[in-house]
């Protein structure tokens, strides 16, 4: 492979006494969709604004395309930028945002017009071109944004948080859009998000990030299922954490019972098992299966086709336990709060940190 | 892969400067030396008078021991001191209860209240002092109630409490209308609920509630009162006060170095206020949320009718301040033949130049308004949205908020010192009309600052990264996107300067020629030479001149609004 479209190498930002980014390395191919996921606070807008030029870092160099534009002004970096609170100049007509970009790059009148037509078409507004940023909504105003940001038609995408001021419903759809638009061109697009449902829907790769460093840079299967530490375990998705003790090879104990698990550790060490709860099956389970226990249901969350369930055991001490039954499940077995099933904890989904 | 240098974490890295933020800095250092030039130096040159003797000789504190050596300059002090107190205790209470019938009554007709009890702003000062000489002074219509109230006459420190009540209630009575609106309906119905007694609620959550507009109310009225000049000029008699002190000891007696120590006087309780308010404002954001829902007060008719009963007692009051002057200025001779004339008005235009005066007035104002808004607003442009350039950033912004904290009187003083100095090279300057301009402009500046900040900070933080990602530079967008979404705050600004330039005295009666002699100085030359009627008409045409001013920037906010603003859902 050559070199990268994006090379961040050591990037740190401090804020007088506050160290927002430590050190961060990352690499993005052309073409990419990459989300920068993680807490408040943990340095991924920071680390979007450096990009942009919008801050300067306090160490660290920025190479783009082959060049070096780690001291460039905004001006001369090759971006277009989103930001959540779609920043559309109020008093301009949506086609005059859109083509505020063209008319200082002397882009012809005529050509200008046909380019912000075919854009506001490609971003689902056609016929938007008179109207004033106020008059449409959140969804639409967001939209103009990503328009005006793709006019001058930038090697490089920024999103910062673009949808989190937009209802649950127009969210889903509208990142969806943004996922096929940024196919279609094939713009590489850095998309800042805390939203880990988001991140795991659109992006090729997503780097999780915590208290200004880098936790894990993967794609959505494999920041999902192989978390590489425990925090981003607990951030992405929901995840049980039982303490354990490592017993030989690939058997750990909790409480007075031992499982089976397909990660080796060291004899003896405390280690921490991460479970999902969709990884605790209720069925099917047949005789001669490992990992089965008896459990009793403690609560019972309706979260509508699924339900979160607790429940405690014999076999895990007092350490409760958090799955997911179908709701159809618990009416076929008439389960109830108080009552049990049996359950299985699969060892090959089971994770050990230290 | 080019090597880079390995990353050194306590040097910052910076971007490249481009031509646009070059730009930027230039305007931004411009700014800068009009605030150093125009402030700060005039300010320097008052704190090394006060510490020089008339031969420039550095001599410490001597100045001050000699001031403190003077029983009548410390009777002065004593003097400014009681009777700022006096006024402060009267005019708070007074307004907070008007602020009170506006916010939390459902009394009728409170755009009207609102409208009369604005009056005082709209002439000088000395009006009110002027009216109560015709009111109580020697010849007045109702001297005997004065009498019978034990005092022998108005002129002194009577006439001086009562025009001051009277010019500063208008002051007081906004910072506590905001104060009091600022309040969250939800504690109110979470008391009402608990079935919490009127009296209780009010001492539980509305003064406290209002706690930092009282302090900043009371601080800013005896401010206003210590630091004024024209009442106590006009209806003072023999009382003396800092104010006609500084203006006897410079203008009177040329001792430059007396003179200086007063103005420090008078500039100590200006910081106070300043670095007070500074504190209390950050505290009153703090105090409500977004999530405040505003209070809506209920009908409550005993209640709505006291507080309507009040506020007609205080209207009447201001308009019969009012009434009176307009009334003096049309009378033929007071009190003897008082058959309406146009005497007083023909005599004060044409035979004593204030005709000249009142035409050196509009260009007074017209010039602060224009220049003055210019660069008000400019500069708080280049503070909030640009960036780079550090420490000059920070010296503006500082210098920006000094104004507030220097009165009028010692701001002229400090021109003098400065500006008539024959070493200055800005020496030519003394004397003409705009020195005059950038004097009132400085004067006023914070204000006006800090409503531009203000209309500024309400704007999408990122229009300038935006512009810069589509690679326009920040002018452009300045003057296609901020520019038209401010302007309703540009009117007001310019509304502000001009009215303010119209009936200013105290930083100005330093600093007029005969040529650029103003209308409100005029005022105080009348009534020295004795030409009270005069002296009355020439305010009212002031007040008259500020009037039509504002509603003209009224019709023209309107059109504005409607031109700039068709973007508004």
């Amino acid at each position: 492979m050559g070199s990268p479209f994006l090379r961040l190498t050591g990037i740190s930002k401090r804020f007088g006494d506050f160290q927002a980014l430590k050190g961060v390395d990352l690499e993005i191919e052309k073409g990419e969709f990459v989300c920068f996921l993680g807490p408040s606070g943990c340095g991924k807008t920071t680390l979007l604004r450096i990009i942009a030029g919008l801050e300067a870092q306090s160490a660290g160099s920025i190479e783009q395309a082959g060049r070096d534009i780690s001291r460039l002004p905004p001006a001369q970096r090759d971006y277009g930028i989103v930001f959540q609170s779609y920043a559309l100049f109020p008093n301009l007509s949506v086609a005059d945002n859109v083509a505020y970009g063209l008319v200082n790059r002397k882009v012809p009148k005529l050509q200008a017009r046909a380019r912000v037509s075919e854009l506001v078409k490609m971003v689902g507004l056609p016929g938007s071109e008179d109207k004033f940023p106020a008059q449409l909504s959140g969804g639409q105003q967001q939209r103009i944004a990503l328009a005006r940001a793709l006019a001058t038609s930038p090697g490089l995408l920024l999103l910062d948080e673009p949808l989190s001021a937009l209802d649950a419903i127009v969210r889903v759809h509208l990142r969806q859009e943004i996922r096929s638009l940024q196919r279609k061109l094939g713009v590489t697009t850095i998309m800042v998000t805390h939203d880990q449902e988001e991140a795991l829907s659109v992006a090729d790769r997503i780097v999780v990030m915590n208290q200004g460093s880098i936790e894990q840079v993967g794609t959505p299967m494999q920041v999902y299922r192989d978390p590489a530490t425990p925090f981003v375990a607990d951030f992405v998705g929901r995840i049980n954490v039982l303490p354990a003790r490592a017993e030989g090879s690939h058997r750990v104990r909790v409480g007075a019972t031992a499982f089976d698990c397909s990660h080796d550790c060291a004899d003896g060490s405390e280690v921490k098992i991460y479970l999902r709860p969709e990884d605790v099956l209720a069925r099917p389970i047949v005789a001669g299966d490992s990992n089965v226990f008896d459990a009793q249901i403690d609560k019972i969350e309706f979260l509508g086709s699924y339900c979160l369930v607790r429940v405690n055991s014999p076999a895990l001490g007092e350490h409760r336990l958090t799955v997911y039954l179908s709701l159809n499940f618990l009416a076929e077995h008439a389960l109830e709060v108080g009552g049990s099933l049996p359950l299985r904890l699969m060892p090959d989904r089971m994770r050990l940190f230290a | 892969m080019t090597t880079l240098a390995a990353p050194r974490p306590h040097t910052a890295v910076r971007l490249r400067a481009t031509a646009s933020d070059r730009i930027a800095w230039l305007a931004l250092a411009v700014v800068a030396l009009l605030l150093l030039a125009f402030l700060a130096a005039p300010l320097l040159a008052i704190l090394l008078k006060a510490v020089q003797d008339n031969e420039d000789r550095f001599v410490g504190l001597a100045n001050f021991v000699s001031y403190a050596q003077t029983p009548a300059l410390l009777q002065s002090l004593w003097n400014s001191l009681w009777v700022s107190g006096v006024v402060t205790l009267v005019t708070v209470p007074a307004a907070f209860a008007f602020a009170y019938a506006l916010t939390r009554s459902r009394m009728p007709l409170k755009p009207v209240f609102r409208g009369i009890t604005l009056i005082p702003l709209l002439a000088p000062s000395l009006l009110s002092a002027i009216s109560l000489i015709y009111w109580f002074g020697n010849q007045g219509v109702l001297k005997h109630w004065l009498t019978a109230l034990g005092f022998e006459e108005i002129y002194g420190a009577p006439g001086i409490v009562l025009a001051e009540i009277f010019a500063v209630f208008p002051h007081a009575l906004m910072i506590l209308v905001t104060a009091l609106t600022a309040a969250d309906a939800r504690l109110y119905e979470a008391a009402d609920s608990m079935g919490t007694s009127a009296a209780r609620k009010f001492f539980t959550i509305t003064l406290p509630g209002a706690k930092y507009g009282l302090i900043s109310a009371s601080l800013v009225v005896f401010t206003l009162v210590i630091t004024d000049f024209g009442i106590p000029k006009v209806i003072g008699g023999n009382f003396n006060v800092l104010a006609t002190d500084v203006f006897k000891l410079v203008i009177g007696q040329q001792d430059f170095q007396r003179g200086a120590v007063v103005a420090i006087l008078l500039l100590a309780p200006a910081v106070l206020t300043f670095a007070v308010d500074h504190l209390v404002s950050t505290k009153q954001t703090a105090m409500l949320t977004a999530r405040a829902v505003p209070y809506r007060p209920k009908r409550n008719p005993l209640f709505d009718a006291l507080m309507t009963a009040y506020c007609v007692i205080v209207a009447l009051l201001m308009l019969a301040m009012l009434g009176m002057a307009i009334f003096a200025s049309f009378a033929s001779f007071w009190p003897y033949n008082l058959t309406p004339s146009l005497r007083h008005y023909t005599m004060g235009l044409f035979d004593a130049e204030v005709g000249e005066g009142f035409i050196n007035s509009l260009t007074l104002a017209t010039g602060t308004a224009v220049f003055g808004t210019a660069l008000v607003f400019t500069g708080a442009y280049l503070l909030e949205k640009t960036h780079g350039a550090g420490p000059l950033r920070t010296g503006v912004r500082l210098l920006a908020m000094l104004p507030m904290a220097v009165p009028g009187l010692v701001l002229g003083l400090g021109y003098i010192f400065f500006f008539n100095e024959p070493g200055n090279p800005l020496n030519g300057l003394y004397h003409t009309m705009a020195l005059l301009t950038l004097c009132t402009i400085i004067h006023f500046y914070t204000t006006g600052h800090l409503t531009a900040v203000t209309a500024l900070k309400a704007l999408d933080a990122e229009f300038e990264a935006v512009s810069a990602s589509l690679k326009v530079p920040f002018y452009k967008t300045f003057w296609r996107v901020t520019l038209p979404i401010c302007t309703p705050a540009l009117v007001d600004i310019a509304r502000y300067f001009f009215v303010n330039a119209m009936t200013t005295i105290s930083a100005v009666v330093f600093l007029y020629s005969p040529e650029t002699k103003v209308a409100s100085i005029a005022i105080l030359n009348l009534d020295e030479a004795g030409e009270m009627g005069a002296a009355a008409a020439c305010a009212i045409m002031i007040a008259a001149a500020s009037t039509v001013a504002t509603l003209l920037f009224w019709l023209l906010a309107r059109y504005v609004e409607r031109r700039t603003q068709a973007w508004k859902a």
